[in-house]
């Protein structure tokens, strides 16, 4: 809190007693539309996905088709993200350190993959880079339309995390390392990039949970087709389709699973990354 | 009976804010909790107003007990340090809160309104916003905003301790003079001994959780019961057991029969004052206060050897009046 | 001006203009060169408007909920102490995380006909999946962080003084809340909302798996595109991605208004 009472002399802030009371009811308001809405569900799925026992499971995700789509999710998703960290950094570092006429302009569009429905963003992909490319330019139904589809929907994790860090940095660092003899260069390597690297990794963390999952912007132009250009998500509609939910619930929970991780590995750093500052 | 609080006692965990506290405010008294950080002050006023609930004890105020009744019916007025302000409400409204929850009519809250902006002269203010007030205005409004809905007592929460130096000394001065007119049962909590001495009739001295002692700004200083208290309102030179204080130390040139030795270390001007660090001939260090007649007079300067009388100390229990 | 800084600054403006904005202006392109009259009929055809008026409904909807529920989980998490915080938290991240296709096959799990409480319900009458209510409930999933999550960092810089203020001044709970606590979040609230509103218009794979995409009767805008798409008519298709995308475009201004960072 930044508005401090002087009150806390002890470890307590405001009144313990109202806090109590009553709280008990919204507490267990917010808990049962979360459980209700969220918690339910994903356990739904998790359950159905253990209707044929193990042996059931490890089939569902082990089939040739399952694990195409999941070897193409995840390493699509690992190359979209160390791109992502690049030019996240990149664009971060133009948007903030340099100025130009418009610049308010390219930062506003920064959110438009936030904001554009992910089945538009495979359309305007499609338009310019699909059959009737007016550059020439044809990926669709190609790994690399995957691929495509997923920086787009990705861009904003990492620049949005850098930049408020980037803003903050404390400039004298850097004057110090000129006066000491350091190029631009060893400068951002030495001195920038180590404080920016829980926010990359951080973005670098978003952006891959929201890739693993992505759908709306990859059925368009991929085509979907199974053992090549087909991706997890797609994988499990297609099941869902077949009726097979139950293996379809298996690859969910792969995927649920993998996000989680890197989710609780990206909380993980952020602490560790906050002791720099004491 | 202004404000009694009864054995009052609060802990968060093992830390012990309040010890079995018991205070009594008379009515239309400004009486000042004073105490370093950890000492209960806030804590114990927070309790009076409902903000804290205590563990154990009882709140009077006016004679009728409130201790489990919650803030909004003890018709208190709350002044808080970093004031508080609703931001996103005009001054007018900011003061007007309290009439308008209780229902007065739009005439009568208008007409009371500028009547107080008038008493804290913030009359022409009243269609800003706190954040194009200064940190003393946006204070006087908050006092106002207590004021208006004519509370039985009003609590001061270190109410100055976020203004600068010199806007703390003029709101010292009018709140004195406020209280003077309005003669509300207040209570002010502060760290500042200077502030209790200047604006309270009575001080209420805490350490820890406990009162030390409570007496007028007179008795605290000639007559204080222990060392923290001695120590806390005034500055002070400790010889061992001894404590004497600073303007007590008489400075001669010549010795007498009830002097001792000593030599002049450093002096320091402070405008009409002149400190005086000086080490007697058995090699403790004191400091001495003098005018800067009698220092001139004296000719004092670095390293000069010179006689001191001391003229009261104090070891705990007597007063003793002789010489080390 | 170095030659590093007009380096950097046409590589981050190239990539943009190529991943960005390109493929956007095309579609605006590809649409009008049809001629306005093609892109009237096309929008102004029943099912497109059946599509438009179910998305925006469903999104009142979902928004309205999400920003009640945002504003309450909020204050728990800023004003309470308690076990489990960080437990709520992290269910709290949960839709970021989930592909939307999962939860379209949780909530056809749950409330599909063959499940316990879809058949208890289809007897009772109410339908949930391949109708109206499905939609809202995989629509409510999805956006349900962002009004939490942008009132959060704002109820805790305003503090508590204010509210102890109020009390002290005779306000109930609930006039500290409307009169004080409400107004000093409005903007994280609204900024949220924007948030929240984009991300509902915009859900596509949940929604295909739950609405089982009927023509005029369970089609949103977003599946409109794609089934439009699919039949090949590309007119249709592309008209509809152009109204999504104004929608969108305009939510990208209104989160530039309503950014609570722009007041500090």
């Amino acid at each position: 809190m930044s508005v401090t009472s002087n009150t806390q002399t002890a470890p307590a802030a405001g009144s313990r007693a109202s806090k109590r009371e009553g709280s008990a009811l919204t507490r267990g308001a917010a808990v049962g539309y979360l459980s209700l809405l969220v918690l339910i569900p994903l356990a739904a799925v998790v359950w159905r996905s253990t209707e044929g026992g193990i042996e059931g499971f490890v089939r569902a995700i082990t089939n040739p088709q399952a694990l195409a789509a999941l070897r193409l999710t995840f390493f699509a998703s690992l190359a979209v993200v160390a791109i992502n960290v690049v030019m996240g950094t990149l664009i971060a570092w133009v948007l903030v350190r340099d100025s130009f006429r418009g610049k308010g302009l390219v930062n506003s569009i920064i959110d438009l993959p936030f904001a554009l429905p992910t089945i538009v963003a495979g359309l305007t992909l499609l338009a310019l880079y699909g059959p009737r490319s007016p550059l020439g330019l044809n990926v669709a139904y190609t790994k690399v339309s995957v691929g495509m589809a997923l920086l787009f929907v990705t861009l904003p994790f990492v620049v949005r995390a850098v930049q408020p860090v980037l803003m903050e940095i404390d400039r004298d660092m850097e004057e110090a390392a000129a006066s000491l003899g350091a190029s631009g260069f060893v400068t951002f390597r030495r001195i920038i990039l180590p404080n920016l690297m829980p926010a990359i990794l951080s973005g670098a963390a978003l952006g891959f949970a929201r890739s693993v999952g992505e759908f709306g912007s990859v059925v368009l132009i991929t085509g979907n087709q199974p053992f090549k250009t087909q991706v997890a998500s797609v994988y499990i509609f297609g099941q869902v389709e077949s009726g097979n939910t139950a293996g379809a619930a298996a690859v969910s929970v792969v995927l649920l699973v993998v996000s989680l991780l890197v989710l609780f590995g990206m909380s993980l750093v952020n602490r560790r990354g906050t002791r720099h500052d004491r | 009976m202004g404000i009694t609080a009864r054995n009052v006692s609060k802990r968060y965990g093992d830390f012990v804010a309040l010890d079995d506290v018991s205070v009594e405010a008379p009515t239309g008294s400004l009486t000042a909790l004073l105490g370093p950080s950890g000492s209960g002050k806030s804590t114990l006023l927070r309790a009076i107003a409902g903000l804290e609930r205590p563990d154990s004890g009882q709140i009077f105020i006016s004679d009728e007990e409130k201790t489990n009744m919650p803030p909004q019916k003890r018709e208190v007025g709350f002044v808080f340090q970093h004031y508080a302000a609703f931001k996103h409400m005009t001054v007018f409204d900011n003061v007007a809160f309290g009439l308008k929850i209780r229902k007065h009519p739009r005439g009568a809250i208008d007409k009371k309104v500028h009547e107080l902006l008038e008493l804290v002269q913030l009359d022409g203010f009243s269609h800003r916003y706190p954040t194009q007030l200064s940190g003393g205005q946006r204070q006087r409004m908050a006092l106002a905003r207590a004021l208006a809905v004519e509370p039985e007592v009003l609590l001061l929460d270190e109410p100055f301790g976020a203004l600068d130096a010199r806007v703390r000394q003029e709101l010292r001065a009018w709140l004195r003079r406020l209280h003077d007119d309005i003669h509300v049962t207040t209570i002010l909590v502060t760290h500042d001994q200077e502030e209790a001495m200047e604006v309270a009739d009575r001080i209420v001295l805490m350490n820890h959780g406990k009162i030390e002692q409570v007496g007028g700004p007179q008795d605290l200083y000639e007559h204080p019961a222990n060392e923290f208290v001695m120590s806390f309102i005034g500055p002070v030179n400790r010889l061992g057991n001894t404590y004497v204080r600073p303007h007590d130390i008489e400075i001669k040139l010549s010795p007498n029969g009830t002097t001792s030795e000593a030599t002049v270390d450093h002096l320091v001007y402070l405008g009409f004052e002149v400190r005086v660090e000086l080490t007697l001939k058995d090699g403790q260090s004191l400091w001495a206060q003098v005018t800067r007649e009698d220092a001139r007079h004296l000719e004092l300067e670095r390293g000069k050897h010179i006689h001191v009388k001391i003229d009261r100390t104090k070891v705990f229990g007597e007063i003793v009046e002789s010489p080390v | 001006m170095t030659a590093s800084r007009i380096t950097l600054r046409t590589l981050a403006l190239g990539y943009l203009a190529l991943l960005l904005v390109l493929p956007v202006s095309m579609v605006f392109v590809r649409t009008f060169s049809n001629g306005l009259g093609a892109v009237w009929e096309a929008v102004t055809r029943p099912e497109a408007l059946h599509a438009l008026w179910l998305t925006l409904l469903v999104a009142v909807i979902a928004v309205t909920a999400n920003t009640v529920f945002g504003i309450v989980c909020a204050l728990v998490l800023v004003r309470h102490e308690f076990r489990g915080k960080a437990l709520l938290n992290a269910v709290l991240d949960l839709p970021l995380a989930v592909s939307p296709v999962v939860v379209g096959l949780a909530l056809l799990i749950i409330y599909g006909r063959t499940s316990l409480v879809g058949g208890w319900l289809a007897e009772a009458g109410i339908r949930i999946v391949f109708s109206t209510p499905g939609i809202i409930l995989a629509t409510i999933f999805v956006s349900l962080p962002f009004v939490v999550r942008e009132v959060v960092p704002v109820l805790r810089e305003i503090g508590t003084e204010q509210e102890q203020a109020a009390s002290t001044l005779g306000a109930s709970a609930f006039q500290t809340f409307r009169l004080v606590t409400l107004p000093a979040i409005r903007s994280g609230v609204a900024y949220g909302i924007v948030l929240t509103t984009a991300r509902a218009i915009g859900e596509f794979g949940a929604v295909s798996l739950v609405s089982g995409k009927l023509a005029g009767r369970t089609e949103t805008l977003t599946i409109y595109v794609e089934d439009r798409f699919q039949s090949f008519d590309l007119v249709g298709c592309y008209t509809a991605a152009v109204v999504l995308a104004v929608i969108a475009v305009a939510t990208l201004l209104l989160t530039n208004l309503t950014s609570p960072k722009e007041e500090y």
